[in-house]
């Protein structure tokens, strides 16, 4: 008999695509350039269809998005970030694909509930890394203007990167090893973008691991706010 | 099937007249016949100035207007009430985009880059539609966008997939079967809508009655006062006139809108057996014209955001050119040093150009 689905591990991986769908989903019709209207929104795609199985695997996908509140959210506080100006969303691409592709390539190649989604998904999530990665050159090695945008991205958002190192309880992949593998990955694409490995702490004090935890940022609240409204004014209608 | 080049040279004549005006009348009747045998038209061939101006103004107006078009719709992604809608909204908006893309690549076959039209959309010199310039307030809106407008455009742009121009042509058999999408997820939203609780009917119903009428006057003003019609039909760049497809959309929406259980607003509107079409009600074209003139409901807003993006990107799109050049300065560099370490190759070209 095969072992229930571990349901919190589904939430965790799955608020995370949810949130940085639904933050990728913001960019549309206010990015840079119109290839980049269709890139976001692809990856927001990819993000919403891997969230939608996720969930789906703890409950119903309806209830879990928009009928939780704030504390019951498992997503990295990452993930919650807004998006800042370009440089910063790519940042949070870079910082975020990179883990998602570690992970999911060890989930893929492993026999857990999680293997047959991860096999899918490593392919959609390398995309993702590259896309961050290209832009991440572009913008660290553009213009000087772009260089220090890129800069002060990376480095705002490295304190929100610890916490994708907390081990997630049902997840068994080499934890240790990941950190070290996203290490090597990122300090490798910001060195070449000539951007410096920011030197602060990888979490503050109070909030390390706290997302999966269920304490998030103040934005994350307006987030939710936006994309729950609608369906809960409608309670138990169908769309 | 022959090439461009070849096409172009067998359509004109190896031995023609040496003087310059026999020669264009020539080509004129070379390109005239093409046109006249349903011959398609290619960037290579001769064309009048006009036929490519007015392809060049109305493929400028169709990419601007399914890149603002983005904007109704993307303001309700993050709101989308359930994750499939959400889903689908996303990937709509998405196509958008991509149809931006392969008409401002169409509008370039004729000699026009990106970067002027866009230049022309922001600063007023070029339009997009006007129905764009309507907000959408509730959810429903996105269905009847959905519905009627991308049913409209359609209506509009099926005939244009035989249009003489061939990369517009192709494009629009592409655009055609993306919109049919969108036009049926537009009705199936309606339709849930319509039969969910007496508040969803009731968004739904409040929806139509804003769109319907905007989206009769998508097809333009009546044919005796339409400026660029007479040309564009004899060039087959248009097939049928605006009062013949505004007709033909009538006709399909009526029955849909019964299967919808869903009126719409027009008390005017009923069968004529003796034409065997709808009649329907006068359109209020100073409506219309006001909106095209920019007093529409949301024309200064659409344009605001187009602008703030394009102009809040400019970092971006430098980077990436100044990205591009340097790579380039390395590649050359490199292969005239093939024995150099390629990182102390870039490093100072790095510093040479920062």
């Amino acid at each position: 008999m095969t072992p229930t689905v571990n349901t919190a591990a589904a939430l965790a991986l799955g608020d995370d695509a949810l949130v940085l769908s639904h933050r990728l989903g913001e960019w549309a019709g206010h990015a840079p350039v119109l290839e980049e209207e269709v890139a976001l929104a692809n990856i927001a795609l990819d993000l919403l269809g891997q969230a939608r199985v996720l969930l789906s695997m703890a409950g119903d996908e309806d209830e879990l998005a928009y009928l939780r509140e704030e504390r019951a959210f498992r997503n990295l506080q990452l993930v919650e970030q807004p998006n800042g100006d370009f440089a910063h969303t790519i940042a949070r691409q870079l910082y975020f694909s990179t883990y998602q592709r570690l992970l999911y390539a060890q989930l893929a190649s492993g026999d857990g509930d999680f293997a047959p989604l991860a096999a899918k998904a490593v392919k959609e999530v390398a995309y993702h890394q590259d896309h961050a990665e290209q832009w991440t050159l572009r913008l660290g090695d553009g213009t000087d203007v772009s260089h220090e945008r890129m800069r002060q991205a990376s480095e705002a958002l490295w304190r929100f990167t610890g916490e994708m190192f907390q081990p997630i309880e049902g997840v068994d992949i080499d934890w240790d090893g990941m950190r070290a593998a996203w290490l090597d990955s990122v300090g490798s694409i910001l060195r070449r973008a000539t951007l410096p490995l920011p030197e602060g702490p990888q979490s503050g004090a109070w909030t390390a691991g706290a997302g999966r935890q269920g304490l998030h940022t103040e934005p994350f609240g307006r987030m939710l706010a936006e994309m729950q409204h609608l369906h809960r004014s409608h309670p138990g209608a169908s769309w | 099937m022959a090439t461009a080049a070849a096409h172009h040279t067998a359509r004109v004549p190896a031995d023609g007249p040496a003087d310059e005006a026999a020669r264009t009348a020539a080509y004129e009747a070379v390109f005239d016949a093409a046109v006249a045998a349903d011959e398609r038209i290619e960037p290579r061939d001769w064309m009048p100035d006009a036929y490519r101006s007015t392809l060049v103004r109305q493929i400028a107006q169709h990419a601007h207007s399914e890149i603002i078009g983005m904007q109704p719709e993307a303001n309700w992604i993050t709101r989308a009430p359930s994750l499939r809608r959400k889903a689908i909204l996303m990937a709509k908006v998405q196509d958008e985009a991509g149809h931006g893309l392969y008409l401002y690549s169409a509008a370039e076959t004729l000699g026009t880059g990106r970067d002027e039209l866009l230049d022309k959309l922001h600063t007023g010199r070029q339009k997009y539609s006007s129905i764009f310039n309507y907000p959408t307030l509730t959810w429903a809106d996105v269905g009847a966008i959905g519905w009627l407008v991308d049913g409209a455009a359609i209506t509009n742009q099926v005939p244009l997939c035989r249009c003489s121009y061939g990369p517009y042509a192709r494009a629009m058999v592409r655009i055609c079967k993306e919109e049919s999408f969108h036009q049926r997820q537009g009705y199936e939203l309606l339709l849930v809508l319509s039969r969910g609780t007496p508040e969803q009917h009731e968004m739904a119903q409040d929806a139509v009655n804003r769109w319907w009428w905007p989206s009769l006057m998508m097809f333009g003003p009546p044919d005796d006062e339409s400026s660029h019609s007479a040309q564009s039909m004899a060039w087959k760049i248009k097939r049928h006139s605006n009062d013949e497809l505004r007709q033909r959309f009538v006709d399909i929406c009526v029955p849909q809108a019964e299967s919808l259980g869903l009126t719409l607003p027009d008390p005017d509107l009923m069968w004529n057996e003796e034409r065997g079409q709808h009649d329907f009600g006068a359109i209020d074209w100073a409506e219309f014209w006001e909106v095209l003139k920019g007093n529409g409901p949301c024309n200064e807003q659409r344009i605001t955001q187009r602008r703030r993006a394009h102009d809040e990107g400019a970092w971006v799109r430098e980077a990436a050119a100044a990205y591009a050049d340097k790579r380039a300065d390395r590649t050359e560099h490199a292969v005239g040093h093939a024995d150099e370490h390629s990182d102390g190759t870039a490093d100072e070209n790095g510093k040479a150009r920062a």
